[in-house]
Formats: structure tokens, C-alpha cells, sequence
């Protein structure tokens, strides 16, 4: 391991904001300082104090606890979602790539079909058809995740491809399977975790948009999109409701980014 | 009776990824002994490391069109498949590349690239017996401290060295063939040497014949008993090492003989 110092300064940030985030993910999945989803009809929009440090929704719910509960229906959707999108994505990059040929012809048609739909639409037409719920948000955002990648992993195995390293591995019979996950793969590593953050990103405002427009996370469960959803109406009488989802927004986006710029720096 | 390891009839290799057909090798016809030491020269772009890849089963075909036979212990193999290829080469032809920076792979050890041969070849082998060969061919090579170098990432060694190990994983199955694409030509004078050096000794201690192809007539002087002059994917030239430096027949030929520095050709003379 490289010294702490010795990393970028953006990175260093990154991380000190992504670990404060994960903790608060962790601690939100065992403890929360009132029940998320237990209602109070004398803190109905309380403001931020020492009872209720971020303040109460209109339902008279702890805004704190809600908060803790929604990170991590959050980060579990948008972890599932580029899981989703990076398996997927490796394997179809990796073989179009690798192979080069009709199937990559094929398969980058099919991909560029698929890139030409905003990932939104493309979830909300899932969910037309699948029904709402975070399953189907998942599965048609993870869906909608796999041509970015693919295309990155496709560039990656289209420059090594012909590498002497790879051309005396295929003399030596090593198996293309072989080659393709063994001896490429991890050089294309570095450039993989970069887009995973990038797309990790994308997937935490997606699936805030997506329970923003109502069909993800499905209330009384809370997601930072969803609480941001119903905070709109409140947005001048208590600009607490509305401010602390969207500064974890903010925040969990933020952190990811250095992390990616400083691994992309290295 | 000469022992016939390799023979080429009538190579020709098109491409057609342009507007126009390109033939970068045509009508090449060669054989090489087992036990021999041959030398390909002609200056860069003449088709030496087409023809090198033709051997080697490593042209991707979908944009080229290819013809001819290639016969590998009577065997051919130019039009041959390739798990069929994997079946009939198997471990028997080894290759150098040029450029010792990506000739390895920088993400893996050392150890481990010169072993993945082995791990395909002989399955058979435990660990310990794979890491015994290993370090036995790594010294083959002439690398100190093997067991240092086993751990290493191509990074951290020199282009020399790095040669070297490239030479030991084509070396560690005991391939009949080597074929040495350009080994030298990014290396400095005094490893130049020193890598013609190791091959002329792996020829010798291990009987296996060598493909060596470079733009540096003097070196293949040094190293070749027959040498193959090529220039626009034609073979121009063949014959006795020793009789086309001193009464070469093609005008491109003394050429190319003219082009070595005058010091280099009083040293050998
Ligand atoms: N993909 C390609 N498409 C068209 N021409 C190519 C391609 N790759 C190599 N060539 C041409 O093939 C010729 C022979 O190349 P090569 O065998 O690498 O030469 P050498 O090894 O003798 O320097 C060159 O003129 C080169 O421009
Ligand atoms: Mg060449």
C-alpha cells in the first residue's frame, strides 16, 4: 500500500467523504434514533433541534432517521444497479472486443439501440410493463447501464488485443477465455474502477429521479429521491425536509467523483 | 540428409481493409532445418513480421486473404483451425517480439507469465515442480538472482532483461522453433550482442531451430549460417551467409550491405 500522503489531494477527500458516508450507511442499517416510518402528530414539521436534529416531515417522522434509512436504500439500488450494469457490460465490451468480427457488429448495434434511449425513459418504460417497485428500478437502470460500459471494456480489449503479451499467449494455446479474463481483464482495471464510480454516480441521481417521479422506493420506505419528491411541497415552510436528502445527494456524488479523478490521476 | 523442420510454398498475404487490396507478402517460399539458425532481413515494411505471424498462426484472417502452405513437421498448418493448431503446435514454436515493453504483461509477475506455458503444456506438473523449471530457465537466460526476478512486474526490470524473460517463457517447453522478430532492434549495441549471444548458446545446448528476422544485416551475419533477403514481401535473395555478404547478386542486397557503418564491417573482416 502507497502512503496516505502520496495520494492525490482529491482523493484523500474523496475517500474521507465516501467513508463518512458509507459509516452513516452502516449505522442507518441497525440503529436510527427514531422508528423511519413511525409517525408524530405533535412534530408535524418540526423544525431542526435537539429532539429531531434534522427536523420532522409532515407526517411528524424523524427527518434524521429517514435520512439514514434512505442512504441506504439508495446506495443499495444504485450498488445493484452498476453490478447489473458492470457484469454485463464486461462480458458483452470483453467479447465484442476481443473477438471483433460480426458479433461485435451485431452486438454494438443492439448496444447503440439501447444507448439512444435516456436511461429514464428506458426505466419507465420497465416499469410500465414490469410494474414500480426498486426490484424492477434495478433491473431496468442495470439494463440501461450496460452499453456505457460495454463500450468502455470494448475500447480497453480493442487496444490490447494485439499486444505482443496477448499474441504469444494465443501461440502458447492458452485458451481465448483464458486470455480474455486472465491476461486482459486486469489490465483493464484502472480504467473499469474509474467508470464504475462514474456510473455509480449516475445510477445514485437515477434512482433519486426515478423515486422522485414515484416509481421506485414506494412510501412509507424512504429513498433520498423520494424524500426529496415530498419535500417539494414544503420546500418554503420547512427547507429542512428538502435540504438534508439532497445534501447526501450531494455529498455521496461528490465523494465518488474525487475518488474517481484521484484513481484516474494515479 | 538435412532434417526438414519447416517449409513455406508460395506464401501470399493480402489485405483488404483499405479501398485496395494490399499484398504484403507474395509467392514466399523458404525451409528451415531442424537445428538451423536462419536469418530474414529486408528493411522495415518488407513483410518479415507478416511471414513471422503466418508461421505462427497469429494473422487474424477476417481481413486478409492468405494462400500458400506452410508445413510444420510435415504437418500443415497455414489453413489449419485453431484448436486444431493448438493440437499440432502445441508447445513446439516459441516467439521473441521487438519491444520489451509490451511483450510482457505489466500487470503480471514474472514467474507467472514465464509458467503459463507450462500450466498449459503440462498440466501434470505440481506448483513446486512449475516453479523448479522456471527458475531453472530463468537462469538458462542468463538472468541473476532468478528467484528475485520470479517476483518481479516487467516494470521494475530493463529492456534487456526483459528480452531475456520474454526469451525464457518461449524457451521454457523446449520448443523446436524460435522465432525472433526483431529481438534486438530496441535495445542498445552491447545487449544486442549479448542477446545474439544467449540465442546462438540456447541453438546449441538445445538443438532448436531459429527463425531470426531483423533489419540489421550484421547482426544476422553474426548469428545465421543461411540468410533470406526480403524486400516487398518478395524473397529477393537466398543463400549462404557468408556468400551473399561477399558476392551479394541483388543490387537491393548490396544495398543493404552498403548501409551498415563502415567501423561495424572493418571489426569483422
Ligand atoms: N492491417 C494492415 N493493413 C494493411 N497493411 C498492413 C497492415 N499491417 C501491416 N501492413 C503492411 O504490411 C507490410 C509488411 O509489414 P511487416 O511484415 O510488419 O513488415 P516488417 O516486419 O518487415 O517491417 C507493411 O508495408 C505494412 O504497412
Ligand atoms: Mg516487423
Amino acid at each position: 500500500m502507497k502512503k496516505w500522503k502520496a495520494y492525490p489531494v482529491n482523493f484523500r477527500i474523496g475517500a474521507v467523504i465516501t467513508g463518512i458516508m458509507l459509516l452513516l450507511i452502516v449505522i442507518g442499517f441497525f440503529y436510527t434514533p427514531y422508528n423511519p416510518t413511525a409517525m408524530d402528530n405533535s412534530a408535524k414539521l418540526a423544525a431542526p433541534g435537539l429532539r429531531h436534529i434534522m427536523g420532522c416531515d409532515n407526517f411528524g417522522r424523524d427527518i434524521f432517521s429517514r435520512v439514514l434509512k434512505g442512504m441506504g436504500n439508495t446506495f443499495l439500488i444504485a450498488l445493484a444497479t452498476v453490478v447489473i450494469g458492470v457484469v454485463c457490460g464486461t462480458v458483452v465490451g470483453a467479447f465484442t472486443g476481443y473477438y471483433g468480427g460480426w458479433l461485435d457488429e451485431v452486438l454494438m448495434r443492439v448496444n447503440d439501440v439501447v444507448f439512444a434511449f435516456p436511461s429514464i425513459l428506458l426505466a419507465l418504460v420497465f416499469v410500465s410493463i414490469f410494474g414500480t417497485g426498486k426490484y424492477n428500478v434495478v433491473l431496468a437502470l442495470g439494463i440501461a447501464f450496460i452499453p456505457s460500459f460495454a463500450r468502455i471494456v470494448r475500447g480497453e480489449f480493442i487496444k490490447y488485443r494485439d499486444m505482443d503479451y496477448v499474441k504469444s499467449a494465443r501461440l502458447a494455446g492458452v485458451s481465448n477465455l483464458r486470455i480474455i479474463f486472465v491476461h486482459i481483464l486486469p489490465n483493464t482495471l484502472t480504467v473499469m474502477l474509474s467508470s464504475v464510480m462514474i456510473g455509480f454516480n449516475n445510477a445514485v441521481l437515477a434512482e433519486a429521479g426515478m423515486s422522485y417521479l414515484g416509481i421506485g422506493v414506494q412510501p412509507p420506505d424512504a429513498s433520498l429521491g423520494s424524500m426529496l419528491s415530498e419535500a417539494q411541497t414544503y420546500l418554503f415552510s420547512a427547507p429542512n425536509y428538502a435540504v438534508f436528502p439532497g445534501l447526501m445527494i450531494i455529498l455521496m456524488v461528490l465523494g465518488f467523483s474525487l475518488l474517481a479523478d484521484g484513481i484516474k490521476e494515479r | 540428409m538435412e532434417d526438414l523442420l519447416l517449409e513455406i510454398k508460395d506464401l501470399n498475404i493480402e489485405f483488404h481493409d483499405h479501398d485496395a487490396p494490399e499484398r504484403v507478402v507474395s509467392g514466399l517460399s523458404m525451409r528451415l532445418n531442424r537445428g538451423e539458425i536462419l536469418g530474414i532481413v529486408g528493411e522495415s515494411g518488407s513483410g518479415k513480421s507478416m511471414t513471422a505471424m503466418a508461421i505462427a498462426g497469429l494473422l487474424r484472417r477476417h481481413d486478409m486473404k492468405i494462400s500458400g502452405e506452410i508445413y510444420f513437421e510435415g504437418t500443415e498448418i497455414l489453413h489449419a483451425g485453431r484448436s486444431e493448431l493448438r493440437r499440432l503446435q502445441g508447445d513446439d514454436i516459441g516467439i521473441i517480439f521487438q519491444e520489451p515493453m509490451t511483450s510482457l504483461n505489466p500487470v503480471k509477475k514474472i514467474g507467472w507469465q514465464v509458467e503459463e506455458s507450462l500450466r498449459i503444456h503440462r498440466p501434470q506438473l505440481s506448483r513446486e515442480q512449475r516453479y523448479a523449471l522456471a527458475i531453472e530457465c530463468l537462469k538458462s537466460v542468463e538472468l541473476d538472482e532468478p528467484e528475485v526476478i520470479y517476483k518481479k512486474y516487467p516494470h521494475e526490470l530493463s529492456g534487456g532483461m526483459r528480452q531475456r524473460v520474454m526469451t525464457a517463457s518461449a524457451m521454457i517447453c523446449d520448443p523446436r522453433l524460435l522465432i525472433a522478430d526483431e529481438p534486438t532492434t530496441a535495445l542498445d549495441v552491447t545487449i544486442q550482442l549479448q542477446i545474439v549471444k544467449l540465442l546462438q548458446k540456447l541453438n546449441r545446448e538445445k538443438n532448436t531451430s531459429i527463425l531470426f528476422i531483423s533489419h540489421d544485416l550484421s547482426l544476422v551475419r553474426k548469428l545465421c549460417g543461411r540468410i533470406l533477403v526480403m524486400h516487398d514481401g518478395r524473397v529477393v535473395e537466398e543463400g549462404d551467409s557468408h556468400e551473399i555478404f561477399t558476392h551479394p547478386r541483388q543490387a537491393y542486397t548490396k544495398e543493404l550491405i552498403g548501409a551498415i557503418p563502415r567501423m561495424e564491417k572493418l571489426q569483422q573482416f
